[in-house]
C-alpha cells in the first residue's frame, strides 16, 4: 500500500495505482478536470501511464463560478 | 467608428466582461451571462470535492467554449507561485487555452491586490506563453510594468472587489490609459449601471464585473442594465461630451422672436 494526499485528504492506495485508476475511483473519469502532482501538471494523455508513488501530493481541480 | 474590443489579436463586440460567482444556481448564472451580452466570461479553479455528486453538470457544460471565451482566473491566490500553478492547471483544463486573468491578492479583508506578486507571476506566465490580463491596483507605474512584461490587458480596480463603491479615482485611470497601449479594462468595484457608464465615458476599453450583477436583487435584469450602460458609456466617449461650465449665457431655445413682454 502507498499513502498519497488528494486535495489535502490522505488516501491509501494499492502500490501500482495509476493516475487514471485514482480518477476512476473518485468517479471523475471523463469529467473536465486537471491534475497536478507534487506541483507539476500531469497531462490527461498521461493519466493511464503515470503511476502514483508513496507520499505523492495531488491536486485535482475543476472549473467553478468565480469573478 | 465603434470598433470592437481587441485583446491578444481577437476581436470582441461586447466590452462587458462578467464573472460567474455568487449566483444561486447555474441556470441563473447562464441567464445573467446571456442578458449581459458578455463574450468573455471568467471563472475560478477549485479542488474537486471528494463525494461531490459526479452527475452534477460542470460550469464548462453550462458555458461551452464554443460560445464563450472562458477566462480562468486566480481568485483566492496570495502568492505568485500559487497563481502560476492555478493557471497551469487551467490551461490543462481548457486544453491549451492561454488567455487568463491574473489576480494576486494581498489581504483577505480588503482583497486589495498584491502588485509585487502580480508582477512576478506575470513575468513567469508571459515566459510560458500565457496571454495575461492582469488585475492590479490603479497604479500607473505598475500598469506600465505589466504592459512591458507582455500582459495583453491591464485591469485596474475601480474600487475594492465586491465593494460596489464605484470609480474612486478616475484620475489614476486616466494616467493608466495615457501610459499603456493595450486595452484597459476596469475590474472590480462597479456597483451599478452608472459606474459602468462612467468607466466607459472615461475612455476605458471595457469593464469586468461579477458582484454588481450577481448581488443585485434581480441579477438578470441588472445584467441587461450593465450591457446598456457599457454601450451607452462607450458611445458617449466616442461622441465626445460637451465641456462642463458653471453656467451658460447660451440657452437651448432661440433668443429672437420671443412674444412681447406683458404690459408693453
Amino acid at each position: 500500500m502507498i499513502t498519497v494526499s488528494v486535495n489535502g485528504v490522505t488516501r491509501q492506495l494499492h502500490a501500482s495505482t495509476s493516475v487514471a485508476a485514482l480518477i476512476a475511483e473518485m468517479r471523475l473519469a471523463g469529467k473536465r478536470i486537471a491534475l497536478e502532482r507534487n506541483g507539476k501538471i500531469v497531462p490527461r494523455s498521461a493519466f493511464a501511464s503515470e503511476q502514483l508513488f508513496d507520499g505523492d501530493k495531488l491536486e485535482v481541480v475543476v472549473a467553478v463560478g468565480g469573478g | 467608428m465603434n470598433e470592437n474590443l481587441v485583446i491578444a489579436g481577437k476581436s470582441y463586440s461586447s466590452r462587458l466582461l462578467v464573472g460567474t460567482g455568487k449566483y444561486k444556481d447555474f441556470a441563473e448564472t447562464k441567464a445573467a451571462v446571456d442578458a449581459s451580452g458578455a463574450e468573455i466570461v471568467t471563472f475560478a479553479i477549485r479542488r474537486s470535492n471528494i463525494g461531490q455528486n459526479p452527475d452534477e453538470p460542470s460550469l464548462l457544460e453550462i458555458l461551452p467554449t464554443s460560445q464563450y471565451t472562458l477566462l480562468p482566473n486566480t481568485a483566492g491566490c496570495y502568492t505568485a507561485s500559487d497563481a502560476v500553478r492555478t493557471l497551469r492547471l487551467a490551461r490543462e483544463l481548457l486544453e491549451g487555452h492561454s488567455l487568463v486573468k491574473l489576480e494576486v491578492l494581498g489581504d483577505p479583508q480588503s482583497l486589495y491586490p498584491n502588485v509585487i506578486e502580480t508582477v512576478a507571476a506575470a513575468k513567469i506566465l508571459a515566459d510560458e506563453g500565457f496571454q495575461v490580463m492582469a488585475y492590479a491596483s490603479d497604479d500607473p507605474i505598475i500598469a506600465k510594468q505589466l504592459e512591458d512584461i507582455g500582459c495583453v490587458a491591464i485591469m485596474p480596480l475601480a474600487s475594492l472587489i465586491g465593494s460596489g463603491m464605484g470609480i474612486l479615482n478616475p484620475w489614476n485611470l486616466q494616467l493608466i490609459m495615457e501610459r499603456v497601449q493595450v486595452p484597459v479594462i476596469v475590474d472590480a468595484g462597479v456597483g451599478t449601471a452608472s459606474d459602468a457608464a462612467i468607466a466607459m465615458e472615461l475612455g476605458c476599453d471595457g469593464v469586468l464585473m461579477n458582484t454588481a450583477i450577481a448581488a443585485a436583487q434581480q441579477p438578470v435584469l441588472m445584467a441587461g442594465a450593465m450591457k446598456k450602460a457599457v454601450e451607452a458609456g462607450r458611445e458617449a466617449y466616442l461622441a465626445g461630451r460637451m465641456p462642463k461650465k458653471l453656467y451658460s449665457a447660451s440657452p437651448s431655445s432661440p433668443m429672437e422672436n420671443i412674444i412681447a413682454p406683458t404690459g408693453s
